[in-house]
C-alpha cells in the first residue's frame, strides 16, 4: 500500500502514512509498528489507544527520531509541517541531524509517562528548561530564567519564583509532570507527544493534569498526540481518536464516533470492559477473551480474529482487512465494518 | 550545604581520636615487643644479651609502662610538638623518616590516580554509549586482563623492557648521583623521567577496573528516563551524554575518592618493593615486621587520618555534585 503520494494539506501539521518498524530479535523479527497511518490538523488534540505492546509509543518515538537504536525503519513516512509553513520529511531524517535536533524541543515537546525519573536529578528544574530555551532562542541567561519563571507560572505551578532553583526530588508527583509540560513548551511548540502523561498520577493530580494540558492547548493554539490506554481520559480530553491493536490502526474516528458508533470488534470490546457509573449492579464486566498474541507469531489474516467475538472462519484467518473508510471520515480495518454501519442507524 | 560541611568534620573529630586510639592498641597487639625483636637478631647474629640487659632496655623505651601512659606519652607528642616519636630500629626520629617519603608517595598516588581518570573516564563513556562494538570489545579485553595481571608482575615486566630495550636506568625514583642530593632541577628532571613506570604499573590495574565500573554505571544511566527527555530537547548526543549521564555515573567515584588515599599509600607495597620506590609502603612493612612501634604507629595513624580526611572530602565532593546528597 503506497501511500506516500496522499496529499498534505495546508492545515495538516503531522501525517504519517504506512509507518512501519521493526525490531529484530534473536526470537525473529518484531513488527511493532507494521503500517501505522494517522494524521493531525494543527490546533488538533488526537488520542491514541491500545494495549501495553500495540506500539503507541514506538509509533510516537519516530516522530521525535528517538525509537530505540536497534529498531529498523522499515518504511513509510512522516511528514510535518514547520512553523515556516515549510514541509519536513521527518522518516528521511537521520537520529542526530541538524533538522531533527532543531525540530526536537522547539516545534515538536514530548512529556513522558513516568515524571519520577523524566528529569536529571541532579539539576535545578530551572536549569533544565533554561538550557532548551537557551538551545533554541538567542537568548541571555536572565531572558531565559525569566522565560522559565513564566512557564512555571503558565502551567500553575505554585510558588514558581520558588521552584524554579529546587531539585525535582523537592517535587511531588504531580508538580514534576507540571515542570515536564513547561519543559516541553520552553519554546512554543506547534506540536506535543504526551506518552501516557498521567498513567503514573493518582485521579485526582490526573484530572488537573489533563485540565490543565487542555486548557494549555487551547490557549497556545497546538496540537497534541494524546497516547493512553486510558478511555476515559481519551473522552476528556481529544477531538479525534486513534485506536492501535498489535502495530497497526484498527479504527480512527471523531470521539462521538469511537463512543457511539464503533465500527470495529475491538473498540466495541475495549467499550464494554469499562465500568459504567449507574450500570446494573452484580454483572460481570465484560472482558477480551484471550490476551495480546506473542508478537513472533502474529496470527494470519486480521490480528484480531482469535479474540474477535465475530470472526468469521474462513475470511479473518485468511484475508487481512482492507481499510474501509466512512463519508464522516471514520476508518475501521474489519471486513464487516459496513455491517455495523447499518447497525448502527437501526 | 554549609552545615553538612560542619557537620562531617565535627563528626571526624570523635573518629580521629578513637582511631589513633586503636592504632596504637594495634601494634601492641603482637606478643613481644620491639625489644624481643630486637634481642633475637642479635642473638641470631651471635651476640649474647642477657635478661637484665633485656630489662633495661624495656625500661629505657618506657615499654612496662601502662598502656594508656603510652598512648598518651604518645599521641600528646605528636599533637603538642608534632613529634612522632623516636623509631627503635633505625634510632631515627619518625617525623625525619616519613615527611620525604610521605611527599613523594603523595605525588605519585595523585598523579596515577589523575592519569587513571583521565584515561578511564573517557573509555568507559564510549564503551557504554558504543556498547557491543568492535573497541568496546578491545577495552574490555584489555580490561580483563588489566584486572587480571599482578602489579608487581607488570612492574617486572616494565623494568625488563625498560633495561633490555630502551637502556634505561629503572627501578627507584631517581639516578644514584641525584639520590641523597638537595631537591634541584636537575633532580626533578631526573625524578620525571623515573616517574612514568611506577604511574604506569599503579595506573593500569585501576584504569582497568575504573574503565568497566564507568561503563556499568553508564549503561545503568542511559536507558533511564531523563536521558530521553533530554535528546527530547534536541541536544546533541554528546551534550546530553556528558551534561546528564555522566554527571550521575560519576558519583560513585567521587564517594570513594577519599578511599583512593589510604589505598595508594599502602596498596601498592608490593610494586613499591619490586620497583625499589622511596614510598611509605616498604617502610610500613619493614616496621611491622620489626615490630618499631612508634614507626608503624605513626604510618598506621596517618594513615587512618588520610582515610577520615579523604571520606570527609568525598562526602562533601558528593554534596555539590548531588543535591538529593544535601537533604540528610
Amino acid at each position: 500500500m503506497i501511500q506516500s503520494n496522499n496529499p498534505f494539506p495546508p492545515e495538516r501539521l503531522l501525517q504519517l502514512d504506512d509507518v512501519n518498524v521493526h525490531f529484530p530479535m534473536r526470537e525473529g523479527l518484531v513488527k511493532a509498528v507494521n503500517g501505522v497511518s494517522y494524521h493531525i490538523n494543527r490546533g488538533e488534540v488526537l488520542g491514541i489507544v491500545g494495549e501495553s505492546g500495540s506500539g503507541k509509543s514506538v509509533t510516537a518515538r519516530s516522530i521525535m527520531r528517538l525509537q530505540p537504536k536497534q529498531a529498523l525503519d522499515a518504511g513509510g513516512s512522516i511528514r510535518f509541517r514547520r512553523k515556516s509553513g515549510q514541509e519536513v520529511l521527518i522518516s528521511s531524517e537521520d537520529r542526530q541531524s541538524s533538522t531533527m535536533r532543531d525540530l526536537r524541543g522547539n516545534e515538536i515537546g514530548m512529556i513522558f509517562q513516568e515524571p519520577m525519573t523524566a528529569l536529571s536529578p541532579v539539576h535545578t528544574i530551572g536549569t533544565q528548561i533554561m538550557r532548551t530555551v537557551m538551545l533554541h532562542r538567542n537568548v541571555s541567561k536572565a531572558d531565559a530564567r525569566a522565560r522559565a519563571i513564566e512557564l512555571l507560572t503558565k502551567v500553575q505551578m505554585p510558588r514558581p519564583n520558588d521552584i524554579v532553583d529546587r531539585y525535582p526530588h523537592h517535587l511531588s508527583g504531580g508538580m514534576r509532570q507540571r515542570a515536564m509540560i513547561a519543559l516541553a513548551l520552553a519554546c512554543d511548540p506547534t506540536l506535543l507527544i504526551a506518552d501516557e502523561p498521567t498513567t503514573a498520577l493518582d485521579v485526582t493530580t490526573e484530572a488537573q493534569i489533563l485540565h490543565l494540558l487542555k486548557s494549555l492547548q487551547q490557549e497556545l493554539g497546538m496540537a497534541i498526540v494524546f497516547i493512553t490506554h486510558n478511555f476515559g481520559v481519551v473522552a476528556d480530553i481529544a477531538d479525534r481518536v486513534a485506536v492501535m491493536y498489535l502495530g497497526r490502526v484498527v479504527e480512527t474516528g471523531t470521539v462521538d464516533e469511537i463512543f457511539y458508533e464503533p465500527k470495529h470488534p475491538y473498540t466495541q470490546a475495549l467499550l464494554r470492559s469499562i465500568p459504567k457509573l449507574g450500570g446494573q449492579k452484580a454483572r460481570r464486566l465484560k472482558t477480551i477473551a484471550g490476551s495480546v498474541p506473542d508478537p513472533f507469531n502474529v496470527p494470519d489474516g486480521c490480528s484480531f480474529h482469535p479474540r474477535c467475538m465475530r470472526a468469521v472462519g474462513g475470511v479473518c484467518n485468511v484475508t487481512a482487512p482492507p481499510e474501509v473508510r466512512f463519508p464522516s471520515g471514520q476508518m475501521s480495518r474489519c471486513h464487516f465494518a459496513e455491517e455495523f454501519r447499518s447497525e448502527a442507524a437501526e | 550545604m554549609l552545615s553538612l560541611i560542619v557537620n562531617r568534620i565535627l563528626w571526624a573529630i570523635p573518629t580521629l581520636v578513637f582511631v589513633s586510639f586503636i592504632s596504637f592498641v594495634i601494634i601492641q597487639l603482637p606478643p613481644g615487643d620491639y625489644v624481643t625483636a630486637y634481642v633475637a637478631q642479635l642473638r641470631h647474629s651471635g651476640e649474647y644479651i642477657t635478661e637484665l640487659q633485656e630489662a633495661a632496655m624495656r625500661q629505657e623505651f618506657g615499654l612496662n609502662d601502662p598502656l594508656l601512659v603510652q598512648y598518651w606519652r604518645w599521641i600528646s607528642a605528636i599533637v603538642m610538638h608534632g613529634d612522632f616519636g623516636r623509631s627503635l630500629e633505625w634510632n631515627m626520629d619518625v617525623k625525619d623518616m616519613i615527611w620525604d617519603r610521605l611527599g613523594l608517595t603523595l605525588a605519585i598516588s595523585t598523579l596515577s590516580m589523575i592519569f587513571t581518570w583521565i584515561i578511564a573516564i573517557p573509555i568507559g563513556v564510549y564503551s557504554a554509549t558504543r556498547q557491543y562494538s568492535f573497541f568496546d570489545y578491545i577495552f574490555t579485553v584489555f580490561g580483563f586482563i588489566g584486572k587480571g595481571i599482578p602489579e608487581f608482575m607488570l612492574a617486572l615486566i616494565l623494568m625488563w623492557l625498560g633495561y633490555a630495550y630502551f637502556n634505561m636506568d629503572v627501578g627507584g625514583l631517581f639516578s644514584r648521583q641525584y639520590e641523597t642530593a638537595p631537591w634541584s632541577w636537575g633532580k626533578f628532571v631526573d625524578l620525571l623521567e623515573h616517574l612514568w613506570v611506577p604511574i604506569v604499573v599503579l595506573a593500569f590495574g585501576s584504569t582497568a577496573g575504573l574503565i568497566r565500573v564507568m561503563r556499568a554505571n553508564m549503561l545503568d544511566e542511559l536507558g533511564k528516563p531523563y536521558v530521553e527527555t533530554a535528546y527530547a530537547q534536541g541536544f546533541t548526543e554528546r551534550t546530553v551524554v556528558w551534561r546528564y549521564p555522566v554527571r550521575i555515573a560519576l558519583n560513585p567515584f567521587i564517594s570513594t575518592v577519599g578511599w583512593a588515599l589510604p589505598a595508594l599509600f599502602s596498596g601498592d607495597i608490593i610494586a613499591a618493593v619490586v620497583l625499589n620506590l622511596p614510598t611509605t609502603g616498604p617502610l610500613l612493612l619493614k616496621a611491622l615486621q620489626m615490630q618499631d612501634m612508634y614507626l608503624a604507629g605513626s604510618f598506621i595513624l596517618i594513615l587512618s587520618v588520610f582515610t577520615v580526611i579523604g571520606t570527609v572530602l568525598s562526602d562533601i565532593l558528593l554534596a555539590v555534585s548531588d543535591p538529593r546528597i544535601r537533604m540528610a
